[in-house]
Protein backbone atom coordinates (compact mmCIF):
# COMPACT_ATOMS: atom_id res chain seq x y z
CA UNK A 1 0.00 0.00 0.00
CA UNK A 2 2.89 2.33 0.86
CA UNK A 3 4.36 1.56 -2.59
CA UNK A 4 1.12 2.59 -4.29
CA UNK A 5 0.90 5.79 -2.26
CA UNK A 6 4.50 6.65 -3.06
CA UNK A 7 3.85 5.96 -6.76
CA UNK A 8 0.79 8.24 -6.84
CA UNK A 9 2.68 10.96 -4.94
CA UNK A 10 5.62 10.75 -7.41
CA UNK A 11 3.22 10.94 -10.40
CA UNK A 12 1.47 14.00 -8.91
CA UNK A 13 4.86 15.62 -8.34
CA UNK A 14 5.95 15.05 -11.96
CA UNK A 15 2.63 16.45 -13.28
CA UNK A 16 2.98 19.48 -10.98
CA UNK A 17 6.54 20.20 -12.19
CA UNK A 18 5.38 19.73 -15.78
CA UNK A 19 2.47 22.18 -15.33
CA UNK A 20 4.65 24.73 -13.51
CA UNK A 21 7.25 24.52 -16.30
CA UNK A 22 4.53 25.23 -18.91
CA UNK A 23 3.19 28.19 -16.86
CA UNK A 24 6.51 29.76 -15.99
CA UNK A 25 8.26 29.40 -19.37
CA UNK A 26 5.25 30.06 -21.57
CA UNK A 27 6.58 27.38 -23.94
CA UNK A 28 4.58 26.76 -27.12
CA UNK A 29 2.00 23.93 -27.03
CA UNK A 30 3.62 22.12 -29.94
CA UNK A 31 6.93 22.02 -28.00
CA UNK A 32 5.54 21.03 -24.58
CA UNK A 33 1.79 20.57 -24.29
CA UNK A 34 0.32 21.12 -20.80
CA UNK A 35 -0.77 17.99 -18.86
CA UNK A 36 -4.48 18.88 -19.14
CA UNK A 37 -4.26 19.05 -22.94
CA UNK A 38 -2.55 15.64 -23.06
CA UNK A 39 -5.27 14.22 -20.76
CA UNK A 40 -7.95 15.65 -23.08
CA UNK A 41 -6.17 14.13 -26.11
CA UNK A 42 -6.00 10.74 -24.41
CA UNK A 43 -9.77 10.89 -23.82
CA UNK A 44 -10.65 12.27 -27.25
CA UNK A 45 -8.40 9.87 -29.18
CA UNK A 46 -8.97 6.86 -26.92
CA UNK A 47 -10.17 4.61 -29.74
CA UNK A 48 -7.13 5.42 -31.90
CA UNK A 49 -4.71 5.02 -28.98
CA UNK A 50 -6.32 1.73 -27.89
CA UNK A 51 -6.12 0.31 -31.40
CA UNK A 52 -2.40 1.06 -31.72
CA UNK A 53 -1.66 0.10 -28.11
CA UNK A 54 -3.31 -3.28 -28.79
CA UNK A 55 -0.90 -3.93 -31.67
CA UNK A 56 2.16 -2.95 -29.60
CA UNK A 57 0.93 -5.02 -26.66
CA UNK A 58 0.52 -8.07 -28.87
CA UNK A 59 4.09 -7.66 -30.20
CA UNK A 60 5.41 -7.27 -26.66
CA UNK A 61 3.51 -10.28 -25.26
CA UNK A 62 4.51 -12.65 -28.07
CA UNK A 63 8.13 -11.40 -27.88
CA UNK A 64 8.11 -11.84 -24.12
CA UNK A 65 6.68 -15.37 -24.29
CA UNK A 66 9.12 -16.48 -27.00
CA UNK A 67 12.07 -14.80 -25.27
CA UNK A 68 11.16 -16.45 -21.96
CA UNK A 69 10.90 -19.93 -23.51
CA UNK A 70 14.08 -19.53 -25.58
CA UNK A 71 16.00 -18.06 -22.62
CA UNK A 72 14.81 -20.88 -20.34
CA UNK A 73 15.84 -23.62 -22.77
CA UNK A 74 19.15 -21.93 -23.72
CA UNK A 75 20.25 -21.46 -20.10
CA UNK A 76 19.60 -25.15 -19.36
CA UNK A 77 21.47 -26.22 -22.50
CA UNK A 78 24.41 -23.99 -21.59
CA UNK A 79 24.57 -25.40 -18.06
CA UNK A 80 24.14 -29.01 -19.17
CA UNK A 81 26.81 -28.92 -21.88
CA UNK A 82 30.30 -27.50 -21.22
CA UNK A 83 30.86 -27.63 -24.99
CA UNK A 84 27.82 -25.39 -25.63
CA UNK A 85 29.04 -23.09 -22.86
CA UNK A 86 32.48 -22.75 -24.42
CA UNK A 87 31.08 -22.13 -27.92
CA UNK A 88 27.92 -20.12 -27.38
CA UNK A 89 28.66 -17.97 -24.34
CA UNK A 90 31.27 -15.73 -25.99
CA UNK A 91 28.87 -15.29 -28.93
CA UNK A 92 26.09 -14.31 -26.54
CA UNK A 93 28.26 -11.65 -24.94
CA UNK A 94 29.47 -10.47 -28.36
CA UNK A 95 25.87 -10.16 -29.56
CA UNK A 96 25.27 -7.64 -26.80
CA UNK A 97 27.96 -5.39 -28.25
CA UNK A 98 25.81 -4.86 -31.39
CA UNK A 99 23.40 -1.94 -30.91
CA UNK A 100 19.81 -3.17 -31.23
CA UNK A 101 18.93 -0.04 -33.24
CA UNK A 102 21.36 -1.17 -35.94
CA UNK A 103 19.54 -4.49 -36.29
CA UNK A 104 16.05 -3.02 -36.71
CA UNK A 105 16.36 -2.04 -40.42
CA UNK A 106 17.85 -5.45 -41.27
CA UNK A 107 15.06 -7.27 -39.44
CA UNK A 108 12.45 -5.15 -41.21
CA UNK A 109 14.12 -5.98 -44.51
CA UNK A 110 14.12 -9.69 -43.73
CA UNK A 111 10.80 -10.07 -41.92
CA UNK A 112 8.73 -7.30 -43.44
CA UNK A 113 6.63 -4.48 -41.99
CA UNK A 114 4.30 -6.78 -40.07
CA UNK A 115 4.29 -8.05 -36.51
CA UNK A 116 7.24 -10.44 -36.82
CA UNK A 117 10.01 -7.87 -37.23
CA UNK A 118 8.83 -6.17 -33.98
CA UNK A 119 8.35 -9.46 -32.14
CA UNK A 120 11.88 -10.46 -33.16
CA UNK A 121 13.27 -7.12 -31.93
CA UNK A 122 11.56 -7.60 -28.56
CA UNK A 123 12.80 -11.19 -28.44
CA UNK A 124 16.41 -10.20 -29.20
CA UNK A 125 16.41 -7.47 -26.60
CA UNK A 126 15.08 -9.71 -23.79
CA UNK A 127 16.84 -12.95 -24.69
CA UNK A 128 20.14 -11.99 -23.07
CA UNK A 129 18.82 -10.82 -19.65
CA UNK A 130 16.53 -13.87 -19.35
CA UNK A 131 19.22 -16.37 -20.39
CA UNK A 132 21.92 -14.69 -18.36
CA UNK A 133 19.90 -14.42 -15.10
CA UNK A 134 18.69 -18.01 -15.32
CA UNK A 135 22.11 -19.34 -16.35
CA UNK A 136 23.83 -17.61 -13.42
CA UNK A 137 21.21 -18.97 -11.00
CA UNK A 138 21.60 -22.49 -12.40
CA UNK A 139 25.40 -22.29 -12.09
CA UNK A 140 25.07 -21.21 -8.45
CA UNK A 141 23.28 -24.45 -7.51
CA UNK A 142 23.99 -25.56 -3.95
CA UNK A 143 26.86 -28.07 -4.28
CA UNK A 144 25.72 -29.96 -1.19
CA UNK A 145 22.25 -30.56 -2.68
CA UNK A 146 23.89 -31.88 -5.84
CA UNK A 147 26.24 -34.09 -3.78
CA UNK A 148 23.26 -35.47 -1.84
CA UNK A 149 21.45 -36.23 -5.10
CA UNK A 150 24.52 -37.98 -6.51
CA UNK A 151 24.78 -40.19 -3.41
CA UNK A 152 21.09 -40.98 -3.89
CA UNK A 153 21.89 -42.31 -7.35
CA UNK A 154 20.39 -39.51 -9.45
CA UNK A 155 21.29 -38.96 -13.10
CA UNK A 156 22.45 -35.46 -14.17
CA UNK A 157 19.12 -34.96 -15.98
CA UNK A 158 17.09 -35.73 -12.86
CA UNK A 159 19.36 -33.52 -10.74
CA UNK A 160 18.67 -30.75 -13.24
CA UNK A 161 14.90 -31.30 -13.16
CA UNK A 162 14.36 -31.93 -9.45
CA UNK A 163 17.03 -29.70 -7.90
CA UNK A 164 18.85 -27.22 -10.12
CA UNK A 165 15.84 -25.84 -12.05
CA UNK A 166 13.52 -25.37 -9.03
CA UNK A 167 16.37 -23.78 -7.05
CA UNK A 168 17.15 -21.38 -9.93
CA UNK A 169 13.55 -20.26 -10.63
CA UNK A 170 13.95 -17.03 -8.61
CA UNK A 171 16.84 -16.14 -10.97
CA UNK A 172 14.61 -16.85 -13.97
CA UNK A 173 11.95 -14.61 -12.40
CA UNK A 174 14.51 -11.75 -12.09
CA UNK A 175 15.27 -12.11 -15.80
CA UNK A 176 11.56 -12.04 -16.67
CA UNK A 177 11.00 -8.88 -14.61
CA UNK A 178 13.80 -7.16 -16.53
CA UNK A 179 12.38 -8.53 -19.79
CA UNK A 180 8.97 -6.98 -19.03
CA UNK A 181 10.63 -3.56 -19.02
CA UNK A 182 12.93 -4.18 -22.01
CA UNK A 183 10.43 -5.86 -24.37
CA UNK A 184 8.44 -2.63 -25.07
CA UNK A 185 11.71 -0.91 -26.07
CA UNK A 186 12.32 -3.60 -28.70
CA UNK A 187 8.80 -3.38 -30.08
CA UNK A 188 8.88 0.43 -30.28
CA UNK A 189 12.27 0.48 -32.02
CA UNK A 190 10.89 -1.99 -34.54
CA UNK A 191 7.85 0.21 -35.14
CA UNK A 192 9.97 3.32 -35.62
CA UNK A 193 11.98 1.68 -38.36
CA UNK A 194 9.04 0.45 -40.36
CA UNK A 195 5.42 -0.13 -39.42
CA UNK A 196 1.89 0.89 -40.28
CA UNK A 197 0.45 0.22 -36.81
CA UNK A 198 1.46 0.43 -33.16
CA UNK A 199 2.26 3.15 -30.62
CA UNK A 200 5.77 3.70 -32.04
CA UNK A 201 4.26 4.29 -35.48
CA UNK A 202 1.62 6.63 -33.97
CA UNK A 203 4.34 8.63 -32.18
CA UNK A 204 6.27 9.14 -35.41
CA UNK A 205 3.07 10.08 -37.26
CA UNK A 206 2.07 12.60 -34.56
CA UNK A 207 5.57 14.03 -34.52
CA UNK A 208 5.54 14.57 -38.28
CA UNK A 209 2.25 16.48 -38.03
CA UNK A 210 3.39 18.55 -35.02
CA UNK A 211 0.66 16.92 -32.89
CA UNK A 212 2.89 16.85 -29.82
CA UNK A 213 -0.08 16.29 -27.51
CA UNK A 214 -0.88 13.01 -29.32
CA UNK A 215 2.79 12.05 -29.15
CA UNK A 216 2.77 12.62 -25.40
CA UNK A 217 -0.50 10.73 -25.10
CA UNK A 218 1.01 7.71 -26.91
CA UNK A 219 4.11 7.95 -24.74
CA UNK A 220 2.05 7.98 -21.54
CA UNK A 221 -0.02 4.99 -22.71
CA UNK A 222 3.22 3.12 -23.50
CA UNK A 223 4.69 3.95 -20.08
CA UNK A 224 1.47 2.86 -18.34
CA UNK A 225 1.45 -0.35 -20.34
CA UNK A 226 5.06 -1.09 -19.33
CA UNK A 227 4.37 -0.40 -15.65
CA UNK A 228 1.29 -2.66 -15.70
CA UNK A 229 3.17 -5.36 -17.60
CA UNK A 230 6.04 -5.25 -15.09
CA UNK A 231 3.60 -5.48 -12.17
CA UNK A 232 1.72 -8.36 -13.82
CA UNK A 233 4.93 -10.30 -14.59
CA UNK A 234 6.17 -9.71 -11.02
CA UNK A 235 2.87 -10.97 -9.61
CA UNK A 236 2.90 -13.98 -11.93
CA UNK A 237 6.49 -14.83 -10.95
CA UNK A 238 5.64 -14.45 -7.28
CA UNK A 239 2.68 -16.83 -7.60
CA UNK A 240 4.30 -19.34 -9.94
CA UNK A 241 7.75 -19.42 -8.33
CA UNK A 242 6.71 -18.78 -4.74
CA UNK A 243 7.55 -22.41 -3.97
CA UNK A 244 11.14 -21.94 -5.03
CA UNK A 245 11.77 -18.61 -3.37
CA UNK A 246 10.40 -19.75 0.00
CA UNK B 1 35.01 -50.28 -5.49
CA UNK B 2 33.27 -53.50 -4.43
CA UNK B 3 33.23 -56.15 -1.78
CA UNK B 4 36.49 -57.86 -0.92
CA UNK B 5 37.07 -61.11 0.94
CA UNK B 6 36.11 -59.48 4.27
CA UNK B 7 32.67 -58.57 2.94
CA UNK B 8 30.73 -60.73 5.39
CA UNK B 9 31.95 -58.83 8.42
CA UNK B 10 33.25 -55.59 6.94
CA UNK B 11 30.97 -53.06 5.32
CA UNK B 12 33.53 -50.35 4.52
CA UNK B 13 37.28 -50.51 4.17
CA UNK B 14 39.94 -47.95 3.42
CA UNK B 15 43.59 -48.92 3.46
CA UNK B 16 46.28 -46.64 2.09
CA UNK B 17 46.92 -42.95 1.65
CA UNK B 18 45.10 -40.15 -0.15
CA UNK B 19 46.14 -36.95 -1.87
CA UNK B 20 44.66 -34.11 -3.88
CA UNK B 21 46.77 -32.95 -6.81
CA UNK B 22 49.91 -34.40 -5.21
CA UNK B 23 49.25 -32.84 -1.78
CA UNK B 24 48.86 -35.63 0.81
CA UNK B 25 45.67 -35.55 2.91
CA UNK B 26 46.41 -38.51 5.15
CA UNK B 27 49.21 -41.07 5.12
CA UNK B 28 49.06 -44.82 5.32
CA UNK B 29 45.96 -45.70 7.38
CA UNK B 30 43.72 -48.72 7.65
CA UNK B 31 40.08 -48.21 8.56
CA UNK B 32 37.50 -50.98 8.62
CA UNK B 33 33.87 -50.40 9.48
CA UNK B 34 32.14 -53.46 10.85
CA UNK B 35 28.75 -54.45 9.53
CA UNK B 36 25.79 -53.60 11.79
CA UNK B 37 27.86 -51.46 14.19
CA UNK B 38 28.44 -47.75 14.86
CA UNK B 39 31.99 -46.62 14.13
CA UNK B 40 32.87 -43.10 15.27
CA UNK B 41 35.65 -41.23 13.51
CA UNK B 42 37.13 -38.26 15.36
CA UNK B 43 39.93 -35.88 14.48
CA UNK B 44 40.99 -32.26 14.41
CA UNK B 45 39.57 -29.95 11.74
CA UNK B 46 41.17 -30.37 8.33
CA UNK B 47 42.72 -33.74 9.10
CA UNK B 48 40.68 -35.51 6.42
CA UNK B 49 37.72 -37.04 8.30
CA UNK B 50 35.14 -35.72 5.90
CA UNK B 51 37.32 -36.73 2.94
CA UNK B 52 37.18 -40.34 4.15
CA UNK B 53 33.40 -40.08 4.36
CA UNK B 54 33.19 -38.53 0.90
CA UNK B 55 35.43 -41.27 -0.48
CA UNK B 56 32.99 -43.89 0.79
CA UNK B 57 30.09 -41.86 -0.61
CA UNK B 58 31.73 -41.55 -4.03
CA UNK B 59 31.83 -37.76 -3.76
CA UNK B 60 35.57 -37.16 -3.35
CA UNK B 61 36.20 -35.75 -6.83
CA UNK B 62 39.89 -35.15 -7.47
CA UNK B 63 41.12 -37.27 -4.53
CA UNK B 64 43.64 -39.93 -5.48
CA UNK B 65 43.75 -43.08 -3.38
CA UNK B 66 46.91 -45.07 -3.17
CA UNK B 67 45.63 -48.33 -1.70
CA UNK B 68 42.35 -50.14 -1.32
CA UNK B 69 38.86 -48.63 -1.00
CA UNK B 70 35.82 -50.84 -0.54
CA UNK B 71 32.26 -49.60 -0.17
CA UNK B 72 28.82 -50.83 -1.21
CA UNK B 73 27.42 -49.48 -4.45
CA UNK B 74 24.78 -47.48 -2.58
CA UNK B 75 25.12 -45.76 0.78
CA UNK B 76 22.99 -43.15 2.54
CA UNK B 77 24.53 -39.87 3.67
CA UNK B 78 23.35 -37.41 6.30
CA UNK B 79 25.30 -34.17 6.70
CA UNK B 80 25.59 -31.35 9.21
CA UNK B 81 23.21 -29.23 7.17
CA UNK B 82 19.82 -30.84 6.79
CA UNK B 83 19.87 -30.09 3.01
CA UNK B 84 16.07 -30.01 2.89
CA UNK B 85 14.74 -28.51 -0.33
CA UNK B 86 12.82 -25.37 0.67
CA UNK B 87 10.30 -25.61 -2.19
CA UNK B 88 9.12 -29.09 -1.15
CA UNK B 89 7.06 -30.01 1.89
CA UNK B 90 8.33 -32.46 4.50
CA UNK B 91 6.77 -35.52 2.84
CA UNK B 92 8.18 -34.67 -0.60
CA UNK B 93 11.57 -33.99 0.95
CA UNK B 94 11.78 -37.45 2.49
CA UNK B 95 10.67 -38.97 -0.83
CA UNK B 96 13.19 -37.04 -2.93
CA UNK B 97 15.60 -40.00 -3.21
CA UNK B 98 13.00 -42.18 -4.96
CA UNK B 99 12.05 -39.31 -7.30
CA UNK B 100 15.70 -38.68 -8.13
CA UNK B 101 16.15 -42.33 -9.09
CA UNK B 102 12.90 -42.39 -11.08
CA UNK B 103 11.33 -44.90 -8.68
CA UNK B 104 7.77 -44.89 -7.39
CA UNK B 105 7.77 -43.06 -4.03
CA UNK B 106 6.42 -45.07 -1.07
CA UNK B 107 4.10 -42.52 0.59
CA UNK B 108 2.82 -44.89 3.27
CA UNK B 109 6.27 -45.88 4.48
CA UNK B 110 7.33 -42.22 4.52
CA UNK B 111 4.28 -41.20 6.56
CA UNK B 112 4.81 -44.08 8.99
CA UNK B 113 8.49 -43.21 9.48
CA UNK B 114 7.66 -39.53 9.94
CA UNK B 115 5.10 -40.53 12.59
CA UNK B 116 7.75 -42.68 14.32
CA UNK B 117 10.03 -39.65 14.77
CA UNK B 118 7.09 -37.54 15.95
CA UNK B 119 6.61 -35.55 12.75
CA UNK B 120 3.41 -37.20 11.48
CA UNK B 121 1.52 -33.91 11.85
CA UNK B 122 4.13 -31.97 9.90
CA UNK B 123 4.11 -33.93 6.63
CA UNK B 124 2.49 -31.11 4.65
CA UNK B 125 4.61 -28.33 6.14
CA UNK B 126 7.50 -26.56 4.51
CA UNK B 127 10.96 -26.97 6.10
CA UNK B 128 11.01 -23.23 6.91
CA UNK B 129 8.15 -23.83 9.38
CA UNK B 130 10.20 -26.34 11.41
CA UNK B 131 12.78 -25.95 14.19
CA UNK B 132 16.43 -27.00 13.71
CA UNK B 133 15.84 -30.26 15.58
CA UNK B 134 12.70 -31.06 13.59
CA UNK B 135 14.51 -30.38 10.31
CA UNK B 136 17.32 -32.73 11.30
CA UNK B 137 14.69 -35.40 12.14
CA UNK B 138 13.24 -34.95 8.64
CA UNK B 139 16.78 -35.39 7.25
CA UNK B 140 17.10 -38.59 9.32
CA UNK B 141 13.83 -39.92 7.87
CA UNK B 142 15.03 -39.04 4.36
CA UNK B 143 18.24 -41.00 5.10
CA UNK B 144 16.20 -43.97 6.39
CA UNK B 145 13.95 -43.89 3.31
CA UNK B 146 17.03 -44.62 1.19
CA UNK B 147 16.83 -48.17 2.57
CA UNK B 148 20.62 -48.52 2.56
CA UNK B 149 22.32 -50.92 4.91
CA UNK B 150 25.30 -48.56 5.25
CA UNK B 151 24.76 -45.02 6.54
CA UNK B 152 27.37 -42.27 6.60
CA UNK B 153 26.80 -39.48 9.12
CA UNK B 154 28.88 -36.30 8.72
CA UNK B 155 28.58 -34.39 12.01
CA UNK B 156 24.80 -34.49 11.69
CA UNK B 157 24.04 -33.20 15.18
CA UNK B 158 26.79 -30.63 15.65
CA UNK B 159 24.62 -27.61 14.82
CA UNK B 160 21.99 -28.54 17.43
CA UNK B 161 21.72 -27.37 21.03
CA UNK B 162 22.90 -29.83 23.73
CA UNK B 163 19.45 -31.15 24.67
CA UNK B 164 18.24 -31.57 21.07
CA UNK B 165 21.55 -33.19 20.19
CA UNK B 166 21.18 -35.80 22.96
CA UNK B 167 17.58 -36.49 21.83
CA UNK B 168 18.69 -36.83 18.21
CA UNK B 169 21.48 -39.24 19.22
CA UNK B 170 18.93 -41.44 21.02
CA UNK B 171 16.54 -41.29 18.08
CA UNK B 172 19.25 -42.04 15.51
CA UNK B 173 20.58 -44.98 17.58
CA UNK B 174 17.05 -46.38 17.72
CA UNK B 175 16.14 -45.81 14.06
CA UNK B 176 19.51 -47.01 12.71
CA UNK B 177 19.73 -50.13 14.89
CA UNK B 178 21.40 -53.05 13.08
CA UNK B 179 22.64 -50.82 10.28
CA UNK B 180 26.28 -50.08 9.57
CA UNK B 181 27.01 -46.51 10.59
CA UNK B 182 30.15 -44.43 10.12
CA UNK B 183 29.76 -41.28 12.21
CA UNK B 184 32.24 -38.45 11.69
CA UNK B 185 32.14 -36.17 14.70
CA UNK B 186 34.05 -33.41 16.51
CA UNK B 187 32.40 -34.25 19.81
CA UNK B 188 34.23 -36.73 22.11
CA UNK B 189 31.06 -37.02 24.23
CA UNK B 190 29.05 -38.09 21.18
CA UNK B 191 31.68 -40.66 20.19
CA UNK B 192 31.79 -42.09 23.73
CA UNK B 193 27.97 -42.46 23.74
CA UNK B 194 27.46 -43.76 20.21
CA UNK B 195 30.51 -45.77 19.14
CA UNK B 196 30.81 -49.56 19.12
CA UNK B 197 34.22 -48.65 17.77
CA UNK B 198 36.01 -45.31 18.13
CA UNK B 199 38.96 -44.18 16.03
CA UNK B 200 40.89 -40.90 15.97
CA UNK B 201 42.44 -39.73 12.73
CA UNK B 202 45.68 -37.75 13.10
CA UNK B 203 48.08 -36.47 10.43
CA UNK B 204 50.02 -39.71 10.32
CA UNK B 205 47.93 -42.47 11.88
CA UNK B 206 44.57 -43.86 12.90
CA UNK B 207 44.30 -44.53 16.63
CA UNK B 208 41.92 -47.18 17.97
CA UNK B 209 40.43 -46.08 21.29
CA UNK B 210 38.88 -48.65 23.67
CA UNK B 211 35.13 -48.07 23.95
CA UNK B 212 33.00 -47.84 27.10
CA UNK B 213 30.92 -50.87 28.14
CA UNK B 214 27.30 -51.47 27.11
CA UNK B 215 25.25 -50.96 23.97
CA UNK B 216 24.60 -47.64 22.26
CA UNK B 217 23.37 -45.07 23.04
CA UNK B 218 25.13 -45.16 26.39
CA UNK B 219 23.90 -42.99 29.26
CA UNK B 220 25.79 -39.69 29.43
CA UNK B 221 26.43 -40.10 33.14
CA UNK B 222 27.89 -43.64 32.87
CA UNK B 223 31.37 -43.43 34.54
CA UNK B 224 33.33 -45.14 31.77
CA UNK B 225 31.57 -42.99 29.13
CA UNK B 226 32.88 -39.93 30.95
CA UNK B 227 36.33 -41.50 31.22
CA UNK B 228 36.49 -42.34 27.51
CA UNK B 229 35.23 -38.85 26.68
CA UNK B 230 38.05 -37.35 28.71
CA UNK B 231 40.60 -39.70 27.15
CA UNK B 232 39.40 -38.83 23.65
CA UNK B 233 39.75 -35.14 24.39
CA UNK B 234 43.29 -35.63 25.74
CA UNK B 235 44.31 -37.71 22.72
CA UNK B 236 42.83 -35.13 20.33
CA UNK B 237 44.69 -32.35 22.14
CA UNK B 238 47.97 -34.26 22.07
CA UNK B 239 47.57 -35.06 18.38
CA UNK B 240 46.88 -31.44 17.44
Amino acid sequence: MTGWRAGIAATCLVIAIWQITVWTTGVARFILPPPMLVAETIWADRALLLEHAGVTLLEILIGLALGAVLGFVSAIALVASPMARALVRPMLVFSQAIPVFALAPILTLWLGFGLWSKITMALIIIYFPVTSSFFDALMRSNKDWIGMARVMGASPARIMWHIRIPAALPGFASGLRLAAVYAPIGAIIGEWVGASRGLGYLMLLANGRAKTDLMFAALIILALMTVILHAAVSKLCETAFERASN
Amino acid sequence: MGYGPLALKTALKLAGSASIGGTPIFSDISLTVERGKWTCLLGASGVGKSTILRLFAGLADGVQINGDLQAPERVALMAQQDLLLPWLNVLDNVLIGARLRGEKPDHNKALQTLAKVGLGEHAERRPSALSGGQRQRVALVRTLMEGCETVLLDEPFSALDALTRAQMQDLAADMLRDRTVLLVTHDPGEAARMGHKIVILTRDQLLDIPTPSGGVPRPVEQPDVLMVQSRLLTTLRDAA
